[in-house]
């Protein structure tokens, strides 16, 4: 298509539809309210089906629902929304059944709740946090992709500024491998053929065909996610051969970093950048590799402290890590705060450099 | 109980139950407990299924509870969903497979205590699903704790001198509040505790089914079966104890059928 201008929230939305979305079940919160009015408009153009659900929970079942009809489902909100329907994410994870989960956040408090399986069971979500606009329109396709391709629930994280932005794209597809048909999907199909499909937590079959029951049911699942964690980390980085100082942010935030962190090294100060593309998979082992010979590891999220534990795992000394990011919103509490600023962050950069070389 | 007219002739030949497996079961054998009410009850429902064609066109969604163990022996395409969701699911199948008849399996836990928001605005969307309702106003599956149904005075383990309205709440009748609401095709309460409430059951269910079928928007079929257990009283004992305790505050009959008033 030609270049138009939309507003992250649309263009997530188009990319989603190209992608093969047909159905979205949400409940209005911001910053995610947009996504749904654009679900809501733009979904029966495509035989597709938005419904306004009573609740977060709802929704998200809903989404169960029709995924499990073999079709591409998501729901979507933020913070408390996303935690509302952790219960059912975790589900998903267990009777593996595919969906997508767009959080525009607030801010970058959900990096837990994303990341650590917030329900019950063994189990994590891949968690795509894109930068910006253009990695937002790829991470859309990729979401319901690795989502299919896993049989795993799989978390969109953008926020306010993703989703608000507009920017010019073309909705460029990806290439993505041909993915195997959903042989498991409930269709209806196979009634009193003695082969009726199940899709069930705890793995326990059917009369004349038994599952291996829910202990081995949930090692499997745990070992796949295992498998998931060794070839689906991604990850991007820049002058980190060199590096003394080594920046590490995600999302938007990643993007910032990015910026200040050119500038500084246009000004000759040895400072590289890291950003986590999956937050989970957490990419460590690229981490380890890219602070390898680093003096100091800077952690800048909004927040108190959430992926600095990832960072600590993967660094050869946890003390080389500082955190300085915070807590940071406007004052409506909904919105990202002053510290997403490229000066702010160039300021704490240059802190963190000096106070150590004194 | 209310007689249920029809003008119709029989589908087929009658047969007693213990004569044939229906062909949606893999297996009569369940692990339920004596005088369950439950087995007889998701019987009749694959039956009807059966009888009506839709044994290769259905799609169980099933909730939380004893009758849950049956998603291992119905012959049907199901998923066991979380506990109180079902209509939210069977909403989400719905809609992308209309061709298929999508209904819930769930009990008075489930559907009243855990899952009321769910199918009060399954009902309200109009949702052409069909939703059957085990009510046995019991916790059966812990092991006999008040739920939202439990009848005024009923002795559970955690209503120890009997459900006090003062102290408890009342219970909810949910098939009449579905059936006030406009979404609702088809709402009928029936009984599995003799012969004769079970043929009746196996029309209302037959109705339930049918109301999807034509598109005419949700249809509830409530059951009442028996839970001796998770009541405390004999095996044998299970139908007269349900007659007049649950019985009383759920009468049986058709409530709504918008196709009769048409």
């Amino acid at each position: 298509m030609t270049m138009r201008l939309m507003d992250g929230s649309e263009a997530i939305v188009e990319a989603a539809i190209q992608a093969g979305l047909r159905f979205y079940a949400g409940y209005p919160m911001s910053p995610a309210t947009e996504l749904l009015e654009y679900m809501a408009e733009k979904l029966p153009h495509h035989e597709g089906v938005c419904i306004n659900a009573a609740t977060e929970i709802e929704g998200v079942n809903m989404a169960l629902g029709a995924a499990a009809g073999g079709f591409r489902a998501a729901s979507g909100s933020c913070g408390q929304g996303l935690a509302l329907m952790q219960e059912a994410i975790a589900e998903a994870a267990l009777n593996e059944t595919p969906i997508v989960i767009f959080n525009m956040a607030r801010n970058q408090q959900d990096y837990f709740q994303a990341t650590r399986g917030g329900g019950w069971g063994d189990y994590r979500t891949i968690t795509l946090a894109p930068k910006d606009l253009h990695e937002a329109v790829e991470h859309a396709q990729l979401a319901f992709h690795l989502a299919d391709k896993y049989r795993v629930p799989v978390i969109f994280m953008g926020d306010n500024l993703l989703a608000r932005t507009q920017m010019g794209t073309t909705l460029p597809q990806l290439d993505l491998e041909p993915l195997p048909p959903k042989d498991w999907q409930l269709d209806g199909t196979s009634g009193g053929t003695g082969k009726s499909r199940q899709i069930w937590t705890f793995g326990c079959g059917k009369t004349n065909d038994p599952g291996p029951g829910p202990s081995k049911h949930w090692e499997r699942i745990a070992a796949k996610f295992d498998a998931i964690a060794e070839v689906e980390a991604r990850h991007e980085q820049g002058f980190v051969d060199d590096a003394e100082t080594l920046v590490i942010a995600f999302g938007s935030g990643g993007k910032f970093v990015e910026h200040v962190v050119r500038e500084m090294r246009a000004d000759g100060h040895k400072v590289g950048y890291f950003r986590p593309i999956t937050l989970w998979p957490f990419p460590g082992d690229a981490l380890e590799a890219a602070s390898q010979d680093c003096k100091r590891v800077l952690v800048f999220e909004l927040n108190a402290g959430q992926m600095i534990d990832d960072v600590k795992l993967n660094v050869r000394d946890r003390k080389l890590v500082k955190a300085i990011g915070g807590v940071s919103f406007d004052e409506s509490g909904l919105n990202l705060g002053p510290l997403m600023d490229a000066t702010v962050i160039r300021e704490r950069i240059a802190l963190a450099i000096n106070g150590a070389s004194q | 109980m209310s007689i249920v007219m029809t003008t119709r002739p029989p589908e087929a030949p009658s047969n007693k139950v213990a004569s044939f497996k229906p062909t949606l079961l893999q297996t009569e054998e369940h692990h339920l407990c004596p005088g369950c009410g439950e087995p007889v009850a998701i019987r009749l429902v694959l039956e009807v299924i059966e009888e009506l064609g839709l044994a290769q066109k259905n799609v169980s969604i099933i909730g939380h509870g004893c009758y849950g163990s049956f998603i291992m022996t119905m012959d049907v395409d199901s998923t066991l969903c979380l506990h109180g969701r079902a209509p939210a699911v069977a909403t989400g199948l719905k809609r992308m497979r209309p061709e298929v008849a999508v209904w819930t399996l769930q009990g008075d836990g489930d559907m009243t205590s855990e899952g009321l928001a769910e199918i009060l605005h399954a009902t309200a969307r109009g949702e052409n699903i069909t939703c059957i309702l085990l009510n046995n106003g019991v916790f059966g599956d812990t092991g006999g704790q008040m739920t939202a149904s439990s009848v005024i005075g009923q002795r559970t383990k955690n209503t120890l001198e009997g459900r006090d309205a003062a102290y408890h709440g009342h219970p909810i009748v949910i098939g009449n509040m579905v059936a006030a609401m406009p979404g609702s095709a088809y709402v009928a309460r029936g009984s599995v505790h003799n012969a004769a409430s079970i043929a009746a059951t196996r029309r209302l269910i037959r109705k339930g089914f049918q109301r999807q079928m034509e598109k005419k928007g949700l249809s509830l079929v409530e059951i009442l079966t028996m839970c001796p257990t998770g009541w405390f009283v004999p095996a044998s004992g299970g139908a007269d104890y349900m007659m007049e305790s649950l019985g009383k505050t759920y009468p049986l009959g058709e409530i709504k059928d918008i196709s009769a008033s048409e």
